[in-house]
């Protein structure tokens, strides 16, 4: 393979030009600016130009710093893991449900955990949707349940095998100190737990989710910021129909 | 101040509507109690603390009397009986309800006339409170004036108080007028109030009357530092909504959050306990003065804001009313709203000044909380900063009263201490370069914004006209606000509501109710 050598670009290739900003617990001042250089230094970076220096708050300062990066990498040996669908859109995904699937396909989902945020789950399954794109309740070839904010992995499980999912839609939006992950963990441990994990397409959503993170976490499919139902449903009908064969 | 041509007897109307729906209200509101309200009595009779598993006295000196059955004739009697039968106070009564041994409910021993003397006693005691912030909160208004609007509001979530602390008065010397400190997002379905001070929170922090004390000092110095009027804000909403009024009261915070229906929407909270406790909590504000934020902005986080717009007017409407029957005054209305238009929507900007000067017209001197993008926040941090800076726009040139900072990292995490000072140095920058552009422009007379206000009114009548005739609770059933469908009898707390029985008294809202709005 040939070697395909990266770095960041500002106006010119290879010139490695980074921007950072961020904040150090020290009074703004000629020693902070220094303080902040010598930082960014430490961190491989060379031609550091320390453009802006703020005091936010007693012995804190802010900087906007930007820095040419030193290493470079070989974007050949890249590897990352991507949701291999295609995208269709709203008429697409209910005509193939129709036209292959022989039955409406059931879809269940909730925001878990002690997180109170519905902004994503409602984004792909409200009827309205998000950004133009109908939400997953509008699909007339999908059944869809939105079980809203602050679910518990049991009772999501519960409603699941109530309505004979097909696919179970998990958000979480606000977290700290890495809740999500173990939202995440504990409801595919109890899918596990009750040996029923394989009868399902599990997707994880939300601002933190990547697909590589999901499927760490034992999940068929992630999706990050700026989803669109339609992105979802093509992937659970795709998805659908790989596993009916 | 451009003003839009709206009809002054149109604005008539849909206050007399909302008037109407909200006493179709007040009989549920009047014929029941609920566990919250019972233990609200409690906390401003004097009772605090928790027991030994960790569970705060009001709540089991409630269970205690429920289980004997007795609750439906109120806390308060049985209380000042226990208290007569101690002979000490509050605090020590309480305790030894908790460890049985006094018979909590036993009313044989004393006389009523001897009952309702302590009685008046304890709740004029209660209604001292909250006259003391009051006046407490004066006097610092006072001394350091209040700032200009819009208000700069400035959130804090760390969790942990006392880095919220560090937050708070970074924020202030950015430039925030008000702080506040975000709940744990667990934390509105918790059916008590945590104790002490807490470090640990999901997404915000927990508010116990220890975290607003702290935060409260906290401020104080902040204020002093500055030398200007810092106010605190907290959350009354949830299972908790009048006992979180009740501390907040206590420790001098100057605004709640505070909606007559989010909690019955978007938390699924039973509606008749929602209506029952708001109504308290509502009264304890008005009494110490404490400015309510109403949550209309959150239709517009599963609605679409443009389809959806009248639905903030109206709920704005029913808050207003409701809270006038809970005696708060204009100025205590923070009522809410937001600028979450769809920006591929063109022009979207007009819509949304469309959308903030009908708030401000149909009520010119409530202090209006202005939400701000959160919906179509991107995680491009540069691009976010510049919808927030049409916000501040917005708000600046319709003279908004209570404005939400936004942040550029909205769409990310609960924000670092860089963001804050981002978001309030973009607010500065506008409100400053446009302080008196609403005084100078003029909006069209058949112009879009114009135009578009008119629609939103009158969808807001029609759609208040046929909530007046199905009834509030069954509009809420049908799912007419924010497409979420709520029942009487479904929703959490429900078990926590019961029906007055004759000799039930609640003397605190009694004397809040006979004695009306205060003016100092």
């Amino acid at each position: 393979m040939t070697e395909e050598l990266i770095k960041p670009y500002g106006d010119t290739l290879n010139d490695g030009i980074v921007q950072l900003s961020f904040t150090l617990p020290v009074e703004n001042g000629p020693r902070a600016k220094k303080a902040a250089e010598i930082y960014v230094s430490e961190l491989n970076f060379e031609h550091i130009s320390v453009a802006c220096a703020e005091k936010v708050a007693d012995d804190f300062t802010f900087f906007v710093v930007y820095a040419r990066a030193i290493p470079v990498i070989d974007y050949a040996n890249i590897q990352a893991s991507e949701i291999k669908t295609e995208f269709m859109d709203f008429y697409a995904v209910n005509e193939l449900i129709k036209t292959k699937a022989n039955r409406r396909l059931n879809v269940v989902g909730a925001t878990i955990g002690s997180d109170a945020h519905t902004v994503g789950i409602d984004a792909i399954m409200n009827m309205k949707g998000y950004n133009m794109d109908y939400g997953l309740e509008r699909y007339p070839e999908m059944n869809a349940w939105n079980m809203g904010a602050q679910v518990t992995s049991e009772d999501l499980l519960k409603k699941v095998l109530e309505t004979d999912a097909d696919a179970i839609l998990v958000s979480q939006t606000v977290t700290q100190k890495d809740a999500h992950i173990r939202n995440f963990t504990e409801l595919m441990e109890l899918l596990e737990a009750e040996n029923v994990r394989h009868r399902f397409i599990v997707i994880a959503g939300g601002p933190r989710i990547t697909h590589e993170l999901a499927i760490e976490l034992g999940y068929d499919a992630g999706f990050g910021p700026g989803t669109l139902p339609s992105h979802v449903a093509s992937y659970i009908v795709t998805t659908f129909l790989k596993k009916k064969g | 101040m451009a003003t839009l041509p709206l009809k002054a007897d149109q604005i008539a109307r849909v206050k007399e509507l909302a008037r109407a729906i909200a006493d179709q209200v007040q009989d549920v509101i009047s014929k029941n109690s609920s566990v919250c309200v019972e233990r609200t009595i409690l906390r401003l009779y004097g009772v605090d603390g928790v027991n030994d598993e960790g569970t705060p006295l009001p709540n089991r000196l409630v269970e205690i009397l429920q289980e004997k059955g007795k609750l439906a004739s109120g806390v308060s009697r049985a209380f000042v009986a226990a208290m007569l039968a101690s002979g000490r106070d509050a605090q020590t009564t309480a305790e030894l309800i908790e460890q049985g041994k006094i018979d909590f409910g036993n009313m044989e021993t004393f006389s009523p006339a001897d009952i309702r003397k302590k009685e008046t006693e304890l709740a004029e005691n209660a209604v001292r409170l909250m006259d003391d912030s009051r006046k407490r909160k004066q006097e610092k208004q006072t001394h350091w004036g209040l700032p200009k609007q819009p208000w700069r509001y400035m959130i804090v979530a760390t969790g942990n108080i006392y880095e919220d602390r560090t937050q708070g008065k970074a924020a202030v010397m950015a430039g925030a007028d008000i702080i506040a400190v975000i709940r744990s997002t667990a934390q509105s379905l918790l059916d008590y109030i945590p104790y002490g001070a807490t470090t640990e929170g999901f997404g915000g922090t927990f508010a116990t009357q220890e975290n607003f004390k702290i935060m409260r000092q906290a401020l104080d110095e902040a204020s002093k530092a500055n030398n200007r009027h810092v106010r605190l804000v907290n959350y009354a909403s949830g299972l908790c909504m009048a006992e979180i009024a009740a501390c907040a009261a206590i420790e001098d915070l100057d605004m709640l959050l505070n909606d007559s229906m989010y909690g019955i929407l978007f938390r699924d909270i039973n509606m008749k306990r929602t209506f029952i406790d708001q109504h308290f909590s509502r009264l304890i504000c008005s009494r110490a003065k404490i400015i309510i934020n109403t949550g209309e902005d959150n239709y517009l986080t599963t609605a679409d804001a443009m389809e959806s717009a009248h639905t903030v007017t109206a709920s704005q409407l029913i808050n207003e009313a409701m809270a006038k029957n809970a005696l708060l005054t204009d100025d205590l209305l923070g009522l809410g709203h937001a600028f979450e238009i769809n920006p591929q929507v063109e022009n979207a900007f007009l819509f949304e000044l469309a959308h903030a000067q009908l708030a401000r017209q149909l009520f010119p001197d409530a202090p209006l909380k202005y939400m701000p993008p959160t919906k179509y926040m991107r995680t491009d941090i540069f691009h976010s900063h510049c919808m927030d800076t049409l916000f501040n726009l917005a708000s600046v040139t319709t003279g908004q009263g209570i404005h939400l900072s936004g942040i550029l990292t909205e769409a990310i995490h609960t924000p670092l201490m860089q963001d804050r000072y981002l978001s309030l140095s973009g607010i500065n920058y506008v409100f400053n370069l446009a302080r008196g552009l609403g005084d100078e422009i003029e909006f069209k007379a058949e112009g879009l914004i114009a135009k578009r206000a008119q629609q939103v009114l009158d969808e807001a009548e029609q759609f208040l006209t046929s909530l007046k005739e199905s009834g509030l609770m069954e509009g809420i059933a049908q799912g007419r606000f924010a497409d979420i469908t709520r029942t009487e009898n479904t929703g959490k707390g429900l078990d926590g509501v019961f029906e007055k029985g004759p000799a039930y008294v609640n003397p605190v809202i009694t004397r809040l109710e006979e004695e009306g709005v205060v003016h100092d």
